[in-house]
C-alpha cells in the first residue's frame, strides 16, 4: 500500500476546520462586564418564570415568593381549560410546522437552485411577509377568512400559521442550498441517480439540518403566537390566548410550570443539535 | 501545416484492436446565450478518442475544454452535431443514462456518506447485489490504496485521499470512459506529482479510457497518450505529447506548451526542403519547409530554448548550414538546473536560451555580452499563421 507516501505532508495534515486561534480583545474587563450584563438581561425573565413555578403561592396571584414547592408540577393538568388550550396549541404547532417545513423546503430549494419566472417576486414577497407587522397580517387574514365565509377555528389558525412560517423555513433552506456545491448533485446524476433519487439520497440528507432548524423555528413561532391567532381563532382558545385572558384574574402557577417545561424541551433540543453537529464535524 | 490530423481517429499503439472509438464527436458545437448574444464556447469539433486511451484536453481557462468534457458526460447538450459513445449516438441522453463517469474538480463527494457508501453509490443505483457491491468496492479501494478507510467520512480525509475516493467512486462502475476535470488542481505540488504517477498506473491497471481536462501543460505532457490543445473553442493541435512539444502547429501552441522563440521573415531561397531567411549578411534562420513555400513568402519559425547553442564573442563555423543569429545578452537568470538567458537578436525578436548547468561552473555570458546563437536546421519549425 502506497498510502503513507501519498499522505499529505505533515503541516497540511491538520483538519481544515481546526479551531482558529482567537484574538484577544483589548479592554478585557469591560468586555467581561458587558457580556455578563447581556447574559443577565436575557436570563432574568426566564429565571423568574422558572422560580415562580416552584412558588408555594396561596392566593390568586403568583407574584410574591411564599416558599418552595413541587406541588404545581403534580397539579399541572388540573385546570381543564388550560390543558385543553395547551393541547390545541401543540397540535396546531406540530401540523403547521410540518406543513410549512414541507412547503418551505420546496420553495427554498427552488429559489436557491434555479432562476425561474417569478422567482424575484417570490423573494420579495417572502421578505414582505417576514417584515410585515403581525397586527396588519392578522387583520387582513381575518377579513379574508370572513369574506371567504370560512368558519374561524383551528383550521384558520393553522392556515395563518403556515402562511407566516413558510417564509422563515424557505429563507433558511435557501441559504443552505445556495452554499451547496452543485457538482455534488451532478455527481449523483453521473452515477446513475434520477432527479428524484438524487434529491432524496443526496440533497435532502445534506440540507436536513437546515430543514430541521426551519421546522423548529416554525414550531416556536406557532406555539407562542398571539396576535395573528387572536384574529383568526374564532371561539378556539390556544395556550397564549388562555394566558392573555387569565392575566386579569391572576395567572395560576400551572402556566409557569408549562412555560418551564416548554423552555426545558427547547433547551434540550438546542443542546442535542449542538452536540450532534459538533460530533458530526468530528465524525 | 503538417499536423497529423489523421491520428485523430487512430488509437494509441496497442489499443486500436477494437476499431471503434470510445468517444466520438461529429460536428459538435456549443453556443451559450449571454445577455442576448450567442457566444460560441466550442466551435465545430470532430474528435475521436480511442478505447483505452489517456486523452487530455489542454488549454487556458475559457478555451472550451470543460464544456467539451461536460458534453461527453451529458451535463451540457451540444447546440449542434452528435456525440457517440462506443458508436452509439447519445446526443440528448441524460447524464444518469450515460455509461461514463466523472471525477469532479471539487471531488463532489457525498458529505453525509462514508468512503464505502460513496464508492457503492453508483452500483446501488444499478441494483447490483449487496455481496457483489461489497466485493467490487473492496477491490476498488485496494486499487486506489484506501483499504481500511471504509468508515471514514470525506471531511476526515486529506485532499489526496478524497481525490482517490472520487476516483474509486467513478471507476467502480466500469464506465466506458472516465472523465477527469482538473482533478489534481487542489493538491499541492508534491502530492500532485505523486498522483500523476498513480493515475497513470491506475489507468493501465483498469484499461479504461481516460479523458483528462487540464490547464497544466506539464501534467498533460507527463500522462497523456494524446493531447488536444484547445484555444477559443477550437482544437489547435492534436497529437502525442512529443509531437505537440517538438512540432507545435500554431503560434498559440508554441507559446502555450513550454517556451518558444518565434521569428518572422521572408523566404530568400529554398533548397533541398530547407528555406533560408536572412536578416543580415551573417544572421540567418534555416527552416525545413514543404513544397508549398515559395521565395518571398512570409514565414514564422519557432525554436525551443533548449535546442540553441550560445557562443560568446567567437563567430561560429557556419558550414553546417544551420541557423545563426547574433545578439546581445539582456538578462541572465540562474535556475539551479539551468541558466536562462534573454538575448536581443539581430532578427528583431528577443530569444530565450536555456543552458543546462552540467559541467560549466561559470555562466556562458554576462549581461551586455555580444553572443552568437546557433542551432541545427531540424530544430527550426515553421508554424501556421
Amino acid at each position: 500500500m502506497s498510502q503513507t507516501t501519498l499522505e499529505r505532508p505533515a503541516p497540511a495534515a491538520e483538519p481544515a476546520h481546526a479551531a482558529r486561534p482567537k484574538r484577544r480583545l483589548g479592554g478585557g474587563t469591560l468586555l467581561f462586564i458587558y457580556t455578563w450584563l447581556v447574559i443577565l438581561w436575557l436570563i432574568v425573565p426566564i429565571f423568574v418564570m422558572i422560580a415562580f413555578s416552584f412558588n408555594d403561592t396561596k392566593g390568586r396571584y403568583n407574584q410574591e415568593w411564599q416558599g418552595f414547592t413541587f406541588k404545581w408540577y403534580g397539579k399541572i393538568f388540573e385546570i381543564e381549560d388550560l390543558t385543553k388550550a395547551l393541547w390545541t396549541s401543540l397540535i396546531i404547532a406540530v401540523i403547521s410546522s410540518l406543513l410549512s417545513g414541507a412547503l418551505g423546503t420546496g420553495i427554498g430549494y427552488a429559489l436557491g437552485r434555479y432562476r425561474f419566472r417569478g422567482s424575484g417576486t417570490l423573494n420579495l414577497i417572502m421578505f414582505a411577509t417576514i417584515s410585515s407587522p403581525e397586527l396588519i397580517m392578522g387583520a387582513s387574514l381575518l377579513s379574508l377568512f370572513v369574506s371567504l365565509a370560512l368558519g374561524l377555528g383551528a383550521v384558520t389558525i393553522t392556515i395563518a400559521h403556515v402562511m407566516f412560517s413558510i417564509s422563515f423555513v424557505a429563507t433558511i433552506v435557501r441559504a443552505r442550498v445556495v452554499t451547496l456545491d452543485r457538482s455534488i448533485e451532478e455527481a449523483a446524476a453521473d452515477l446513475g441517480a434520477s432527479a428524484w433519487t438524487t434529491f432524496w439520497k443526496v440533497t435532502f440528507p445534506i440540507i436536513l439540518p437546515a430543514v430541521f432548524s426551519g421546522v423548529l423555528l416554525a414550531f416556536a413561532l406557532s406555539i407562542d403566537d398571539f396576535v395573528v391567532t387572536n384574529f383568526t381563532a374564532g371561539s378556539v382558545t390556544t395556550f397564549p390566548l388562555w394566558i392573555w385572558g387569565s392575566t386579569r384574574v391572576g395567572l395560576p402557577p400551572q402556566v409557569n410550570v408549562m412555560g418551564t417545561l416548554i423552555f426545558a424541551v427547547g433547551v434540550l433540543i438546542a443542546v442535542i443539535t449542538n452536540i450532534r453537529s459538533r460530533s458530526g464535524k468530528r465524525g | 501545416m503538417t499536423t497529423p490530423q489523421h491520428s485523430a481517429v487512430a488509437g494509441p499503439p496497442g489499443s486500436a484492436a477494437t476499431g471503434q472509438s470510445a468517444i466520438r464527436f461529429a460536428g459538435v458545437h456549443k453556443n451559450y446565450l449571454s445577455h442576448g448574444d450567442t457566444v460560441p464556447a466550442v466551435k465545430r469539433m470532430d474528435l475521436a478518442i480511442a478505447q483505452g486511451e489517456f486523452f487530455s484536453l489542454l488549454g487556458p481557462s475559457g478555451c472550451g475544454k470543460t464544456t467539451t468534457m461536460r458534453m461527453i458526460a451529458g451535463f451540457e447538450e451540444p447546440s449542434g452535431g452528435k456525440v457517440y459513445l462506443d458508436g452509439k449516438d447519445v446526443t440528448g441522453v441524460a447524464p444518469n443514462k450515460r455509461d461514463v463517469n466523472m471525477v469532479f474538480q471539487s471531488y463532489a463527494l457525498f458529505p453525509h456518506l462514508n468512503t464505502y457508501q460513496n464508492v457503492a453509490f453508483g452500483l446501488e443505483r444499478k441494483k447490483v447485489s449487496k455481496a457483489e457491491i461489497k466485493k467490487r468496492v473492496g477491490e476498488m479501494l485496494e486499487i486506489v490504496s484506501l483499504t481500511g478507510m471504509e468508515k471514514r467520512a470525506p471531511k476526515e480525509m486529506s485532499g489526496g485521499q478524497q481525490q482517490r475516493v472520487a476516483l474509486a467512486r467513478a471507476l467502480v462502475n466500469h464506465p466506458r470512459a472516465l472523465l477527469l476535470d482538473e482533478p489534481l488542481g487542489a493538491l499541492d505540488l508534491k502530492l500532485r506529482q505523486q498522483m500523476q504517477i498513480e493515475l497513470k498506473r491506475i489507468q493501465r491497471e483498469v484499461g479504461i479510457t481516460f479523458v483528462y481536462v487540464t490547464h497544466d501543460q506539464g501534467e498533460a505532457l507527463t500522462m497523456s497518450d494524446r493531447i488536444a490543445v484547445m484555444n477559443a473553442g477550437v482544437i489547435e493541435q492534436l497529437g502525442s505529447p512529443r509531437e505537440i512539444y517538438e512540432r507545435p502547429a500554431t503560434r498559440f501552441v508554441a507559446g502555450f506548451i513550454g517556451t518558444s522563440n518565434i521569428v518572422e521573415g521572408h523566404v530568400e531561397r529554398t533548397e533541398n526542403g530547407l528555406a533560408l531567411v536572412s536578416y543580415t549578411a551573417q544572421d540567418r534562420v534555416v527552416v525545413p519547409v514543404g513544397s508549398a513555400v515559395r521565395v518571398g513568402d512570409k514565414v514564422e519559425v519557432s525554436i525551443r530554448p533548449e535546442k540553441i547553442d550560445m557562443h560568446r564573442g567567437v563567430p561560429p563555423v557556419t558550414s553546417t548550414g544551420g541557423s545563426v543569429l547574433s545578439g546581445v545578452v539582456n538578462e541572465v537568470v540562474y535556475h539551479g538546473t539551468s541558466t536562462n538567458y534573454t538575448v536581443a537578436t539581430a532578427a528583431g525578436a528577443d530569444f530565450t536560451v536555456f543552458d543546462q548547468n552540467a559541467s560549466n561552473a561559470e555562466d556562458l555570458a554576462d549581461r551586455g555580452d555580444r553572443v552568437y546563437l546557433t542551432w541545427a536546421p531540424q530544430h527550426s519549425y515553421m508554424i501556421g499563421v
